[in-house]
């Protein structure tokens, strides 16, 4: 049985352990906001914090989590409006938005860290999370933006 | 709530995505006339090919909108949202601006599919706004005026004497108001004003069209988390389903042993799928499918099964060994597709003939959402949820795989994580049908992995082109052959022609609008030896790519400016009508050629809008180039210059890419700008890394480790979108299609300005470390 937490929530688990917290997230609790897209931790599609860092769920087994705290896109903001959220919004950046979910994670993580990157810390930061729209040119400007209102 | 039409019997309760999708009775049901007799026919400002699509346009307001007792407008979105906006954003929008509704007091329903209700669903060929603003412009209209002429009515009044006022009518004399709310009632009792009785808005009148300030519907729901893909649609009880499908296309399971797969804890069932017969259409591909109680599980089960496979008749296709066979083929005379004048004669008379010839291979979607479809039989009816391109489309295919008819399944859209054409093709919501009714009607979800989805697509064709110019002792151009031989899409859905049909044929290549007396287009043979399918631009993106690669170096070789010397080659503002030229008769996107000719007067002002734009001519360092490259579409025009910087080792940089659209009239500028932006990344991708290649009838590529998408850090720093301005009298034209053709060619020819350098294969790959 491993405890966790999910989005402040205690949850226990008794399950596979080498199952990804990509499915646990997903299949079981139904939080499909973090989305699924190579199960290879190479598009970020399904980026979630781990204890504050942003990691790739889908080859994160569940063996790796217990005792610590998963914040999903669903638990970042009581109201959807976290900084990173707000400047997406406002930037229009999604087009399918697929992808955004783990796009706004994976920022919303690093200016937790460092609230006022350099251009060369988001493209490196945000060089795991692919977009197959293309919105890369308003996901940097969005989080520019975001940088400066946090 | 008082309903604007709850006096009808046939009720399609259709209330958020997500009420229906987690089981939720209907909240306040919104009720769809769907059993009035469609108005069909598109307003007569202009023709449009709407009216010839199956189904046609429907501009019935009360199949496209209703009005709550509480004043909430609900609009329809009948097409499929894969995120350009235009079909849960621009269509409605257009709709919401002719009825003078206040847009935050509307939602956006998605209907199910339903093309006798709704007209063609078909969301493809960048058609959406070119073939609904007119329909969805009479629907609002039409609605505000029953609106008026009731409260006319109720205030007793003429109607010359009341208007609607952003959610309200006002009598303008005594300014006396009601709301939409307040004469819902009393207008849905009103008979639809006929077509030619309906005024609509002069365009400086428009709130919401043209101006780019409304927000994309689901908005809100992406940034959350709370939208639901095909993914994530999550149904009581329901199974997951993975498949082991033939690694060839046509291949079957030879030997199965499940009995490791059954033992894996979760796994319930293991079914297996009979392949169909080519021409495949868009019929699954056949093999093992694991069901279980989770996905995990089910990718476990999968790992575990044993089989081997009859690899079946495409099983020696080898990529080298076909690009092969497609250059021998350009080499050789083929199937004339165009002929004006007498190039042959005109060729071996010129002073000099420069030759080239190009190579592109096949490319795959990579939607970043892979396909998933679930499906359950619910009281006695099917019901099948799956993010598809064509609604309508895929529940007649789903009806005619499970036997029974159209009638009996509703088919739910759900958002659709990219589309790019792959999710046209309905493969995957007929695998999940299947194993549903496998199941007695219980519901089961199948998911796709990346691998699933690299390896078993519905894959961009593979293509030589080869170019002869003749030119004269003036550096004239004076003749024009152009070869290409490329696997058809129609090999998948009829036996094998070996030639393309007329949408390839005119997809950029017969239409190709350049001023030269002698042309000749001629196809090679190409047989298919996998499923062709459509990918965003489909034939636009290698006749483009080769073309304005060979017109610059032309250039070069003649000593011209490329962008000087495209636009000798384009020519005079004119109209060209290729339609007596052609063996096959041309395809002009499906639209009449009165509404949409070719005018290369549209296609000369964006390539000097863009030029100018980058700065054409200006003094780069070392190692730096511009590149340009013009292309008509989508019956739109478009031209883009692409500044890059390639670094030692081949590193390409590109500071800036600046486009200039001519769409005609812009319905909505911001997401013109946010699809040229993207197709900027898409192109740089497809010219860098696209490439899906075979070995033994198999894909060899797996997942982004080996099928690579740009990322943002080489991605273009800055793309600029210029769009040509046009009163509404001008159609409008595609916008989701047409900014990734004239990418790769203008990219290709910076690196050669930069680098010397000329790329004649893509992807670009190592070519330049």
């Amino acid at each position: 049985m491993a405890n966790l937490r999910v989005n402040g929530q205690e949850r226990a688990y008794d399950g596979d352990p080498s199952m990804p917290l990509l499915w646990y997230l997903r299949d079981e609790l139904g939080l499909t906001g973090t989305k699924f897209g190579c199960g290879a931790a190479l598009c970020g599609n399904c980026t979630v914090h781990l204890d504050g860092n942003a990691i790739r769920s889908c080859t994160t087994p569940m063996s790796a989590v217990t005792g610590k705290a998963v914040v999903t896109i669903e638990g970042l903001h009581p109201t959807g409006d976290h900084p990173v959220q707000v400047a997406w919004r406002d930037g229009g950046v999604p087009q399918c938005g697929y992808c955004q979910t783990g796009q706004i994670m994976q920022a919303a993580a690093m200016l937790a860290k460092k609230p006022a990157p350099t251009d060369a810390e988001i493209t490196s930061t945000m060089a795991g999370n692919l977009c197959r729209c293309g919105c890369y040119q308003r996901i940097h400007t969005a989080i520019r933006a975001a940088a400066k209102g946090a | 709530m008082t309903e604007l039409s709850t006096h009808h019997k046939f009720k399609i309760t259709n209330v958020s995505r997500r009420g229906l999708l987690k089981g939720v009775a209907a909240t306040g049901g919104l009720v769809l006339a769907a059993q009035w007799p469609a108005v069909r026919g598109a307003l007569a400002a202009y023709p449009t090919g709407g009216d010839a699509m199956p189904n046609g346009v429907v501009s019935n307001p009360k199949v496209f909108v209703s009005i709550g007792g509480d004043g909430t407008v609900s609009i329809v979105a009948a097409r499929a949202e894969m995120g350009n906006g235009a079909a849960r954003t621009a269509l409605p929008m257009m709709l919401a601006d002719e009825l003078e509704a206040d847009w935050a007091r509307v939602r956006v329903v998605q209907s199910p599919g339903d093309e006798r209700t709704y007209g063609n669903q078909d969301t493809d060929g960048s058609r959406s706004v070119r073939h609904w603003i007119q329909p969805m412009r009479l629907c609002g209209a039409s609605m505000r005026q029953m609106l008026e002429t009731a409260a006319a009515k109720k205030w007793n009044v003429p109607e010359s004497e009341v208007q609607a006022q952003l959610h309200e009518v006002v009598h303008k004399p005594s300014g006396r108001k009601l709301s939409f709310g307040d004469l819902a009632g009393d207008a849905a009792g009103l008979p639809v004003p006929a077509a030619d009785k309906v005024k609509l808005k002069e365009a400086s009148a428009f709130r919401y069209i043209g101006k780019g300030t409304i927000r994309i519907a689901d908005l809100h729901d992406i940034t959350t988390g709370k939208a639901v893909y095909g993914q994530d649609v999550m149904l009581p009880g329901m199974k997951f389903a993975v498949i082991a499908r033939p690694p060839v296309v046509g291949g079957k399971v030879a030997t199965l042993d499940s009995s490791a797969a059954l033992k894996v804890p979760g796994v319930e069932k293991i079914v297996t799928l009979q392949p169909t017969p080519a021409p495949y259409k868009f019929a699954p591909l056949g093999g093992v499918a694991v069901i279980a109680k989770s996905t995990w599980a089910a990718l476990k089960g999968r790992e575990a099964l044993k089989i081997t496979w009859d690899d079946g008749p495409n099983k020696a296709y080898d990529s080298k060994a076909y690009r092969a066979q497609l250059e021998a083929a350009v080499k050789k005379p083929g199937k004339v597709e165009r002929n004006v004048g007498d190039a042959d004669k005109a060729l071996a008379s010129a002073a000099r003939v420069i030759t080239a010839e190009y190579y592109a291979p096949h490319i795959h979607h990579a939607t970043m959402e892979p396909p998933a479809a679930a499906a359950r039989i619910n009281h006695g009816r099917w019901e099948v949820w799956a993010p598809v391109q064509s609604p309508g489309g895929a529940r007649d295919d789903v009806a005619a795989a499970l036997g029974v008819t159209t009638a009996e399944i509703t088919l739910y859209p759900t958002l659709l994580g990219g589309g790019f054409g792959r999710k046209s093709k309905c493969d995957f919501a007929i695998e999940a049908a299947l194993l549903s009714k496998n199941l007695g009607g219980a519901p089961v979800k199948v998911v796709w992995t990346r691998e699933d989805d690299v390896r078993h697509g519905f894959y961009h064709t593979v293509t030589a082109e080869r170019f002869e110019a003749g030119v004269d002792a003036n550096k004239k151009v004076v003749a024009w052959r152009h070869r290409s031989a490329a696997p058809s899409i129609i090999s998948t859905f009829v036996p094998d022609p070996k030639h393309p049909f007329d949408i390839e044929l005119g997809m950029g290549w017969v239409d190709t609008p350049f001023d030269v007396p002698n042309i000749r287009m001629e196809s090679g043979e190409a047989q298919s030896h996998v499923r062709i399918g459509w990918f965003r631009s489909v034939n636009n993106v290698a006749h483009a790519w080769s073309i304005q690669s060979f017109v610059a170096e032309m250039a070069h070789q003649l000593g011209k400016d490329p962008k000087d010397f495209l636009l000798e080659l384009i020519g005079p503002d004119r109209i060209v009508d290729p339609r007596q030229q052609v063996t096959t008769p041309w395809w002009n996107y499906g639209e009449p050629f009165e509404t949409f000719p070719i005018q290369t007067g549209r296609l000369r002002k964006v390539t000097e809008v863009a030029a100018q734009q980058a700065g054409w001519g200006k003094q780069l360092p070392k190692g730096q180039g511009l590149g340009i490259a013009a292309h008509r579409s989508f019956v739109t025009y478009i031209a883009t210059v692409v500044h890059v910087e390639v670094g030692d080792k081949g590193k390409i940089t590109i500071p800036r890419v600046d486009t200039a659209i001519d769409c005609g009239y812009c319905v909505h500028p911001e997401r013109v700008r946010s699809q040229i932006e993207g197709a900027a990344v898409m192109g740089l991708t497809l010219a860098k890394y696209g490439a899906v290649t075979l070995k033994n009838g198999a894909i060899e590529q797996s997942n982004f480790n080996d099928y690579p998408l740009v990322r943002i850090d080489e991605s273009p720093k800055e793309t600029r979108v210029h769009i040509i301005e046009h009163g509404i009298e001008v159609p409008p034209s595609g916008v989701g299609e047409p900014g990734v053709p004239p990418f790769a060619p203008a990219l290709c020819n910076a690196i050669f300005a930069a680098t010397g350098k000329r790329i004649r294969q893509l992807p670009i790959g190592d070519q330049l470390a």
